[in-house]
């Protein structure tokens, strides 16, 4: 509880005000090290060789910088027997969430419009069952899953990841438009119905236009959850259509031939980048993803 | 005809996700939940048997261990993680000026896949090159931090690197609290001459209740669901040591070719789930709907 006094008020003199200011920056500035720290020794171990790595330590900066831990991560690791590097898994990711995050973003608009806006006898209890369904441990559905996949003739293609990834994303993009259109007046949908449009017509030119920041947090959201997910590509790939986290995961516990540390690093932040992109550029809209995700329900 | 597509519309729309959702989810769980209880090998068999996997779990010492290490784990992860969350944010709430930028800072591990944090944490962690070599090579040759490779010690990387990743996003939803409390009552306790401290202790965490609630959801949740964590970090070892519920019906379910123990795996982890959110949910939904 001491921690929180630090903040001032009016009866403190300017010097404890000064020092308890100071206190709170050095603080902040402690934890902001705490989170930067990984990054900062993932980017120097990568540009460091693994000369420099056996005999230096794990937060200097590399003496000589160098980019070949980068290029091997990229083209030539090996991830058990092939040795291509994360460029065909890291394609493989685009593969599978592109399509994934836009059936699934599509889908969740049209569903969460007719939750929010043409409620009818049971859609509520189909938002609480889809609803549920968001909280599943995935453990739960992993067997028959591989066996439908099977059924299906897509197991272990990207297809068949792309369809698993839709199936298990429609709970939250669901969750997102619904909360968003529950709060545009349904008067506007009922004008538009004695006007004599119809549910696709009042959806294109009423509701869509106004998506424009939902829309961004869901392909925000389903984006990094597809792009970093692990149990599904794992469970429901094989050799050549893995995605990059398994691909990464692969290159870093190959027993084949000597460790290369830089490589790994390389490897992870190749791997992390695109969702890290996504998180500098569009933020605000990943912490709504986040928060809507997990206060609304 | 066209009346009647015209009419029925909502429902045709809703029609397949509610299909893919009565087979994909409650299906294949009353699938599992059906084969959990079958004396499953390699492949599904569907006659009724009794509990004979629950009991096969029970006398089960890595299930076992598996359980001891989701409770020290979700336990560690879920207090840490709310304490470090909500000093992040009362400290950030105290007008600073890189408020943005700290909060970026604080927050873009949650942006990470979970293998990304556990490979960067398992080079950091490592005994012979990451910081116990490192320690020592600045000159504290007895200097010692090998938990990563230390039964008994391992599972509390797991939390650290859990901590890491998710205590920002704890921070960014206790921020959001923190500014939703009414000004006017902070203000007016303030020209009361009531300490800072305890304007937080009496005021503004008491009214963000439903918040540590999400956030205590939202952590648990994300403890029973930890798998690529534990494999990226530690692969469950050394031995068992840090095999989660999760990594065990993995293994149960692909490597050992034991579909019985894995469907069963999977329902105790469904069960453990199932205790912590719907209460949530139920309460959730119900207010919503008053």
């Amino acid at each position: 509880m001491t921690d929180m006094s630090y903040a001032p008020t009016r009866t403190q003199s300017p010097t404890t005000k000064l020092v308890l200011r100071f206190i709170l920056y050095i603080l902040l500035g402690v934890f902001a090290l705490f989170y930067l720290m990984p990054l900062f020794v993932m980017i120097t171990t990568s540009l460091k060789s693994l000369d420099e790595i056996r005999t230096g330590d794990l937060v200097s900066l590399p003496r000589e910088v160098t980019f070949d831990a980068w290029r091997t991560a990229w083209s030539g690791a090996c991830t058990g027997i092939q040795c291509e590097g994360v460029r065909p898994y890291f394609l493989n990711s685009l593969l599978i969430a592109i399509p994934a995050v836009l059936i699934s973003t599509i889908i969740g608009a049209l569903n969460g419009y007719v939750v929010a806006q043409w409620k009818f006898k049971g859609a509520n209890i189909f938002f609480a069952l889809l609803l549920f369904g968001c909280f599943i441990p995935f453990q739960v559905v992993l067997l028959p899953m591989a066996i439908v996949l099977g059924k299906l003739g897509i197991s272990g293609t990207i297809p068949g990841l792309i369809f698993v990834h839709v199936i298990y994303g429609l709970g939250f993009t669901t969750l997102f438009f619904r909360n968003y259109y529950v709060s545009i007046p349904s008067e506007l949908t009922k004008a538009a119905k004695v006007d004599g449009a119809g549910f696709f017509r009042i959806f294109w030119s009423i509701f869509l236009p106004l998506s424009l920041p939902i829309i961004v947090v869901s392909v925000i959201w389903q984006f990094t959850q597809i792009w970093n997910d692990f149990l599904f590509g794992v469970s429901f790939s094989q050799a050549g259509t893995q995605p990059v986290t398994v691909a990464l995961n692969n290159i870093v516990n190959s027993t084949t031939g000597v460790k290369e540390y830089n490589v790994d690093m390389a490897a992870a932040i190749i791997a992390a980048l695109p969702t890290l992109l996504v998180y500098v550029v569009a933020g605000k809209y990943f912490i709504r993803g986040l928060t809507a995700g997990s206060v609304k329900g | 005809m066209t009346r009647w597509l015209q009419d029925n519309m909502p429902k045709i729309v809703l029609a397949p996700s509610f299909i893919a959702v009565m087979v994909f989810v409650y299906g294949f769980i009353g699938w599992t939940a059906w084969v959990s209880l079958t004396r499953s090998r390699l492949m599904p068999r569907y006659e009724l048997d009794s509990f004979i996997q629950y009991e096969r779990l029970a006398d089960s010492p890595r299930f076992e261990t598996a359980m001891v290490n989701l409770a020290i784990f979700g336990t560690l992860f879920i207090v840490i993680a709310m304490v470090l969350g909500l000093l992040l944010a009362i400290l950030l709430d105290q007008k600073i000026r890189t408020e943005g930028a700290i909060r970026t800072i604080y927050l873009y591990p949650m942006a990470l896949s979970m293998i990304v944090t556990g490979t960067a944490w398992k080079w950091i962690l490592n005994p012979e090159l990451g910081i116990e070599a490192t320690v020592k090579g600045w000159g504290f040759a007895n200097f010692e931090f090998n938990w990563l490779v230390d039964q008994d010690m391992a599972i509390y990387t797991v939390v650290l690197a859990a901590v890491w990743q998710s205590s920002g996003f704890v921070m960014a939803l206790f921020l959001a609290g923190l500014r939703s409390v009414d000004e006017e009552i902070i203000k007016a306790a303030q020209v009361d001459g009531i300490p800072t401290w305890r304007v937080y202790s009496a005021i503004i965490i008491p009214s963000m209740a439903p918040i540590f609630l999400s956030a205590f959801i939202v952590l648990a949740h994300l403890a029973i669901k930890a798998f690529d964590l534990v494999i990226a970090l530690t692969g469950g070892g050394p031995g068992y040591a840090t095999d989660l519920p999760a990594t065990y019906m993995y293994a149960m379910a692909f490597s050992r070719g034991d579909i019985g123990q894995a469907a069963s795996s999977a329902m105790v982890m469904m069960l453990v789930v199932f205790t912590i959110v719907v209460p949530y949910l139920y309460s959730e939904l119900r207010t919503k709907n008053d």
